[in-house]
């Protein structure tokens, strides 16, 4: 660039897009593929289970003790439809409604927060420990990786919170809000297939 | 669309512009820069440092294995020299330095003014730079990897490879696959929400197209040698049992995971490869590439197809005979695609009239090793083959024909290519041409004798041999040829030297190129575009002269495009498949937090190692602060 005189340089006016077609903002598709490759590495941990599952000749191994089922079936549904309040707090904050939407994301939190509550609790209870055997392996890393999905989820609900009570989120900023939720369904979702594979399919026979 | 002539801002607002996107001077600017110039050009730098250190440790294996029963390496440190070697060049150096390329280029190419997520960008370089640190301190306290660059198991469970060698290697592993992650979560979302306006999918350079692929891959590959690293990791670290047969563990299972992931890495490394000699070739042929639309879809079918082939690394490994021929049947077919994009370069030669310079010429170079690369990965395909050639040094030539010959080629086709743009200077064509001969010829000098070895029964990962079984020559062939591909190597590193300190000060667009990138100043300016481009064609500085550029409006969704989005710090975000103005985004103020926050986890990793909890808490204490303060000073601006 060392031109004294700026040549001449054709301009474009480009037209605004409809007022509707405003697409999802960037960190919405950010956590979009996050979450594919969050999902893969689920995949794969449900995959080597049934990969350890094929190659042993009993399953689960002698002495094992499978996890008690009701209990943990009640708190599957606590987590699942933890995800219903999030829906409505995210419908109130697009309507400004900031109360719905720091009510929605507190009893969202208590109900992950419960979930995890038990699953310490179930952890203290069970027979097996990750280093028994190949099954206890592949168990506590996968609940416990999928805990701690659920845990970064409440650090980020606790963090849009905040936003939520220093007023930063409106109608039509509330990208955290968005990118948050995305998660949260994400974790709830998956725990859907952990729990079948985890929980249920073992009494399948 | 109509186009009115009107003369730029004066130059004054230029300067202001510089004002405003400057980083901040001296050391607190270097560890807070989001700039995806200075972040790829950071890669790029430090995957180099990593290619040489990898490099002379290939020199030192090729010196130990020169003659029969040399004494210059032990056992134990030839082992440790290969799994360093090959570890370093796969994890270190192909795979970061394309993202470095990529990291620099893919913005400019796509007429944007940074990345997606500009401090993800960062984060991704400084995981990638702790990752590697952390590896070869490995060195530091004598026990460096020692159990191969694919760390089967069991050798390399806690029975059969004590002490902490091996910790080095799963761990470091692990981590440098988050910042490989995160590089390609950012080109994913920076493709599809950043173009300039009218650049449609179909108007994408090819080298971008390759970086989605790449990304795809990487999304969806990664997490298996995460995994696998990972549990081998738990299984060393804690005592799980999921490598421990005697537990109800398989080792089986640590190779599926592996190559899950390995075998798509190599077409990770392949794909931006072809990208780059698909921006190259075309130039120098003056005419545009032939096929482009075929070359896309190739690339995107290989990304496909590229996760139906892992388990012809497992080939003697006695699955089911089934299961066999479905993956030596996909490894076949992925010659396909591979076949047309050369078939694409030839006729786009074909049709041109080629200019032979140095850059051309490591492409033409690529394209001969990479036929021979090819051709070999089609017989090792051929189970029957297979199954005499596995674990000789057949495979150990096929691989470095592959990954060495079909990726670093390119890669130095690049650099001669788009260092002019990068650091503002010409690299000499003589040396150019010399390191180019002397690579060629000790490439092959050194690589292509290993076939014959192979066939003569020469195992891979031995430390020596002894004297009389035929292949004393041909080794000691060999390793002249590994040391004259070393020297070709070191006349481009003084070529570099030279040109920073007096070469030809480049122009604009040197090489008469098509793309965006080559629209801007050489070096660009920080914002690289003062006003965004409009595309209009699949090669806009050879259809659009000169070149439009847009004008904002009023509204949230144009005002960045021209000069006034630039003096904001924001740059345009468009979308849908012709790339539609949709909205303005806000480029984030330099920031430490990205450096803090892969402190905290390389903590983290060090407490793992070294087995101290309070290590280990404080490093993800440091972290979780740091994504805490991220999340809240995110989002809503």
């Amino acid at each position: 660039m060392t031109a004294t005189a700026p040549p001449m340089v054709p301009t474009v006016p480009v037209a605004p897009p409809a007022a509707r077609s405003r697409g999802r903002d960037i960190g919405w598709w950010g956590m979009v593929v996050v979450i594919a490759t969050e999902g893969t590495i689920f995949l794969g941990l449900l995959s080597t289970y049934f990969f350890l599952r094929a190659s042993a000749p009993r399953w689960p191994p002698a002495g094992i003790e499978l996890p008690e089922l009701p209990l943990i079936s009640v708190f599957s549904v606590v987590l699942i439809a933890s995800s219903i309040p999030i829906f409505w707090a995210e419908a109130g904050i697009r309507a400004g409604r900031q109360a719905t939407l720091r009510i929605g994301l507190l009893i969202s939190f208590i109900m992950g927060a419960a979930f995890l509550g038990h699953q310490a609790y179930e952890y203290s209870k069970l027979t097996f420990g990750w280093t028994d055997n190949a099954y206890g392996s592949i168990f506590f890393v996968t609940t416990g990786l999928h805990g701690l999905h659920v845990l970064v989820g409440l650090l980020m609900n606790l963090v849009v919170q905040a936003k939520a009570w220093s007023r930063k989120l409106s109608s039509d900023r509330h990208v955290s809000m968005q990118v948050f939720s995305l998660y949260w369904h994400f974790v709830d979702g998956v725990w859907v297939f952990v729990f079948a594979s985890l929980y249920l399919s073992p009494h399948l026979r | 669309m109509a186009t009115t002539d009107v003369r730029p801002e004066p130059l004054e607002a230029r300067e202001e512009l510089e004002e405003i996107w400057e980083d901040d001077p001296g050391v607190p600017g270097f560890f807070s820069t989001v700039d995806h110039k200075r972040i790829g050009k950071r890669y790029i730098y430090t995957c180099f440092i990593f290619f040489f250190v990898g490099g002379l440790i290939a020199l030192v294996m090729r010196a130990q294995l020169a003659g029969p029963e040399n004494t210059v390496l032990s056992a134990q440190a030839y082992n440790s020299l290969f799994t360093v070697h090959g570890t370093t060049m796969i994890f270190l150096f192909n795979t970061p330095v394309l993202a470095g390329f990529a990291n620099y280029l893919l913005p400019m190419m796509i007429g944007t003014r940074d990345m997606a997520f500009p401090r993800l960008n960062a984060f991704s370089y400084w995981i990638f730079l702790f990752a590697g640190v952390f590896f070869y301190s490995s060195f530091l306290i004598g026990s460096p990897p020692d159990g191969g660059w694919f760390a089967y198991t069991p050798l390399t469970t806690k029975p059969f490879s004590p002490g902490v060698n091996m910790e080095f290697w799963g761990l470091g592993v692990a981590f440098v696959g988050i910042s490989t992650t995160v590089g390609a979560v950012n080109f994913i979302v920076t493709t599809f929400k950043l173009r300039a306006p009218g650049m449609s999918l179909n108007r994408l350079p090819i080298f971008v197209w390759s970086m989605l692929v790449f990304s795809f891959m990487v999304i969806f590959a990664v997490p298996a040698v995460t995994l696998a690293a990972g549990l081998l990791e738990l299984d060393r670290l804690f005592g799980t049992a999921f490598f421990a047969p005697g537990a109800g563990g398989s080792t089986l299972l640590y190779q599926h995971l592996f190559w899950f992931w390995g075998h798509p890495e190599v077409y990770i490394l392949f794909v931006p490869a072809t990208g780059m000699i698909s921006a190259i070739i075309p130039v120098f042929a003056r005419r545009p590439l032939a096929g482009y639309l075929w070359v896309a879809a190739s690339l995107v079918a290989i990304g496909f197809m590229s996760f139906g082939v892992w388990v012809h690394h497992m080939f003697a490994t006695g699955m089911p005979a089934l299961a066999l021929s479905f993956f030596a049947a996909v490894s076949l077919l992925i010659a396909i695609p591979s076949g047309v994009q050369f078939f694409a370069w030839i006729a786009t030669m074909w049709q041109g009239r080629v200019r032979f310079s140095t850059p051309m010429l490591f492409a033409l170079g690529f394209l001969l090793v990479f036929l021979l690369g090819g051709i070999t990965g089609v017989m090792v395909a051929v189970l029957p083959f297979d199954w005499q050639a596995t674990d000789s040094y057949f495979i150990v030539a096929h691989l470095h024909y592959v990954l060495n010959g079909a990726v670093v080629f390119p890669i130095f086709a690049a650099l001669y290519f788009w260092l002019p743009k990068i650091t503002g200077r010409m690299l000499g064509e003589r040396l150019g041409r010399a390191s180019f001969w002397t690579m060629f010829i000790g490439f092959n000098l050194a690589f292509f004798p290993m076939h014959i070895l192979g066939f003569l029964g020469m195992p891979r990962r031995v430390y020596t041999y002894s004297s009389g079984l035929g292949w004393d020559s041909l080794n000691l062939l060999v390793s002249v040829g590994a040391f004259a591909f070393a020297f070709g190597v070191l006349l481009t590193l003084i070529n570099f030297a030279v040109s920073m300190r007096r070469g030809a000060l480049a122009p604009d667009n040197p090489w008469g190129a098509d793309t965006l990138e080559w629209a801007t100043s050489s070096p660009p300016p920080d914002f690289n575009f003062e006003a965004v481009p409009v595309v209009a064609s699949r090669h806009p500085l050879w259809d659009q002269q000169p070149l439009p550029v847009a004008v904002s409006g009023d509204d949230d969704a144009t005002r960045a495009l021209g000069v006034p989005g630039a003096r904001e710090h924001t740059t345009p975000v468009t979308g849908g498949l012709r790339a539609a103005p949709e909205a303005t985004m806000h480029i984030p103020e330099p920031t430490v937090l990205p450096c803090i926050l892969a402190a905290g986890l390389a903590v983290f990793v060090t407490g793992l190692l070294v087995q101290a909890v309070v290590v280990g808490v404080a490093g993800l204490v440091l972290g979780g602060l740091g994504l805490v303060w991220w999340a809240w000073r995110t989002g809503e601006q």
